[in-house]
């Protein structure tokens, strides 16, 4: 078990935002987080990684909790992609790339083929002498999520490697959407567990092996794609009245509304 | 895509800094031509008390090396300062260290009165109460910014505004009741000199280099990632409030001790570090060496300049760090933005 959350609840400022909230994550998954604004999705991101302690119940990465992990022990089996991330300071990509190599010490030459190797798989291997600032946002989240891959590149320690992604392909184009969505099945057939919080229903469908619709900081389902997509779910969480087909190119659901 | 790599700049100004550090020795009210520095240097190394031998190596030379050092301290402490707030315009001012200080050396130049003859380490007085001054606004500006949550990068900025702005008014309260003598010494302090430097104080300055040329390279990783922002810090492994609270005091300690030593050396933090930022880059591995020498090589040039320029009297090095540095900086942003390579402003 890679990640596993028990009965999990959090108050922040005297609001309570997450509540009984339990579920697990597999080697191998791909577990898509989804639900309207305000539904409390990139909070439980947060409480995952360790960021933000847990209220009541219990967060555990494989097998400790999340709070006894050393900070760099953690960062070497858990990737984890913000929305959005701004750095100001003009660093060319392959040094923003490198920064994923942070907690690691294998030295420059492995380090250098890691960033090659991550950037050509978001397909940003010509942007690499490119100054990052300079960028657009698209690019810039690409390279972003090449960042957070090089951390996590090679399963160190024996340790099961966690990619939390909050909103991957919220600037991406058709074609870097696709390409991010397969990388991320791809990373997942390796043994990665991947956790991904996505606002395109269809998307995630694409994507997910599994479902996990929040409603008020709550579990309202979990579960395959064809459980969690149904238009009952989709007409009481999102107050949106829809009809599910079958995507004629993969077949998973498809939504329309 | 850069003007430099970053090997070649720390070659430069490796060789540099001997180089203007003998020009420095050579030039004043009195030059010493290259052959009579050699004569003179085996002279004073045999044990002889030559004119120009205690002018060269008694005056001149712990005053430069207190430049060099005061360099090194002020260039370091602004590299970390823009790197812990993400800004390139940050410097270590904005933690209330200058504001601190001068308050502090304001008070014991106007109520030290009869003890104002006393020191200890060769620091006067009025140095240490520029160091406690320093030190008791920095340590507030962090005290206010930290909670059970950690500390606020955003809340010590405004924090350190606030107690800037007190130390200030404590300042002009101070100037109040001075007299006109009490005023010139004020304001003399404030605009930074490097006059009357003297071994003790060379030492007591070489401490704060030393501490910071030994501590905040080994943190260029952690700032390198901290750029990034706190979380992503965080999630690389970064043990960012450990991280925060080591700059924090090794650069209010160097700062305190380089403000004590020689009052308020202006922009040197600033410009250093953001003058090597547009040479080689933001990587904290190779800014935060490269700033510290070029920190001493800048202020090596403007401390001789001080001294030549209206002879036979002498400038306040903080004027001429300031009158010289701005404009080559802004012409520097110029170039560089010419050349299509914006840096680090938007």
């Amino acid at each position: 078990m890679s990640l596993a959350l028990d009965r999990v609840g959090l108050d922040l400022h005297g609001a309570r935002l997450l509540e009984d909230v339990s579920f697990a994550v597999e080697q191998g998954e791909v577990l898509a987080i989804l639900g309207p604004n305000g539904a409390g999705k990139s909070t439980l991101l947060r409480v995952l990684c360790g960021e933000w302690p847990a209220t009541t119940g219990t967060v555990t990465f494989n097998g400790r909790p999340i709070q006894h992990w050393r900070p760099a022990d953690k960062a070497r089996a858990m990737g984890v992609l913000p929305q959005d991330t701004s750095l100001e300071f003009p660093f060319t990509v392959e040094e923003v790339v490198m920064l994923g190599r942070t907690p690691h010490r294998s030295g420059q030459a492995r380090d250098r083929a890691i960033v090659a190797d991550t950037l050509a798989a978001v397909d940003g291997g010509h942007l690499r002498g490119r100054i990052y600032t300079r960028l657009s946002g698209g690019e810039k989240q690409r390279v972003q999520l090449a960042r957070v891959l090089a951390q996590i590149w090679e399963e160190r320690d024996g340790q099961h490697r966690l990619l939390l992604l909050d909103e991957p392909t919220a600037s991406f184009d058709l074609a870097h959407q696709q390409l991010t969505l397969d990388l991320v099945r791809r990373l997942a057939g390796q043994g990665f567990a991947v956790v991904m919080v996505l606002h395109d229903l269809n998307m995630a469908a694409r994507c997910a092996t599994r479902m996990l619709l929040l409603s008020c900081g709550r579990v309202w389902e979990c579960g395959p794609p064809e459980a969690v997509l149904t238009p009952d779910n989709i007409r009481e969480v999102f107050g949106v009245r829809a009809v599910i087909e079958a995507n004629p190119l993969t077949g998973a659901p498809l939504v329309i509304t | 895509m850069r003007p430099l790599h970053h090997r070649q700049l720390l070659w430069v100004l490796l060789l540099a800094l001997p180089v203007v550090l003998v020009l420095g020795l050579l030039s004043g009210a009195v030059f010493v031509t290259p052959g009579a520095f050699i004569a003179t240097l085996g002279d004073w190394l045999a044990g002889g008390q030559s004119r120009d031998g205690l002018i060269l190596f008694a005056i001149r030379l712990p005053r430069l090396i207190l430049a060099a050092l005061l360099g090194l301290v002020l260039a370091g402490a602004g590299a970390v300062m823009q790197g812990l707030f993400r800004n390139p315009l940050a410097d270590p001012s904005l933690i209330g260290v200058a504001s601190g200080a001068s308050a502090g050396a304001g008070f014991v130049v106007v109520f030290g009165g009869a003890l104002l003859g006393g020191g200890w380490l060769g620091m006067s007085l009025v140095a240490l109460g520029a160091f406690a001054g320093g030190f008791v606004a920095v340590l507030l500006v962090y005290r206010l910014a930290t909670t059970t949550a950690g500390t606020s990068v955003s809340t010590m900025l405004l924090a350190g505004i606030a107690i800037s702005a007190m130390a200030g008014a404590l300042n002009s309260l101070f100037g109040f009741f001075a007299d006109n003598d009490m005023l010139r010494r004020i304001s003399l302090w404030q605009m930074g000199s490097l006059e009357g430097a003297n071994w003790q104080r060379v030492g007591i300055v070489a401490v704060a280099a030393l501490l910071m040329a030994v501590v905040l390279p080994r943190q260029s990783g952690a700032l390198n990632a901290l750029l990034l922002g706190e979380s992503e810090a965080r999630h690389l492994g970064v043990e960012v409030e450990a991280l925060k609270r080591r700059v924090i005091l090794v650069t209010a300690f160097g700062v305190g001790i380089a403000v004590a030593s020689s009052g308020i050396v202006a922009f040197v933090g600033l410009m250093v570090p953001h003058w090597v930022r547009l040479l080689i880059g933001p990587d904290h591995r190779h800014l935060i060496p490269c700033s510290l020498i070029m920190g001493a090589v800048f202020m090596v040039v403007a401390d001789t300049l001080a001294r030549v320029l209206i002879l036979p009297a002498e400038l306040p090095t903080g004027v001429i760090t300031a009158l010289i540095g701005a404009p080559f900086f802004v012409s520097l942003l110029i170039q560089q933005r010419r050349r299509g390579y914006g840096g680090v402003l938007p």
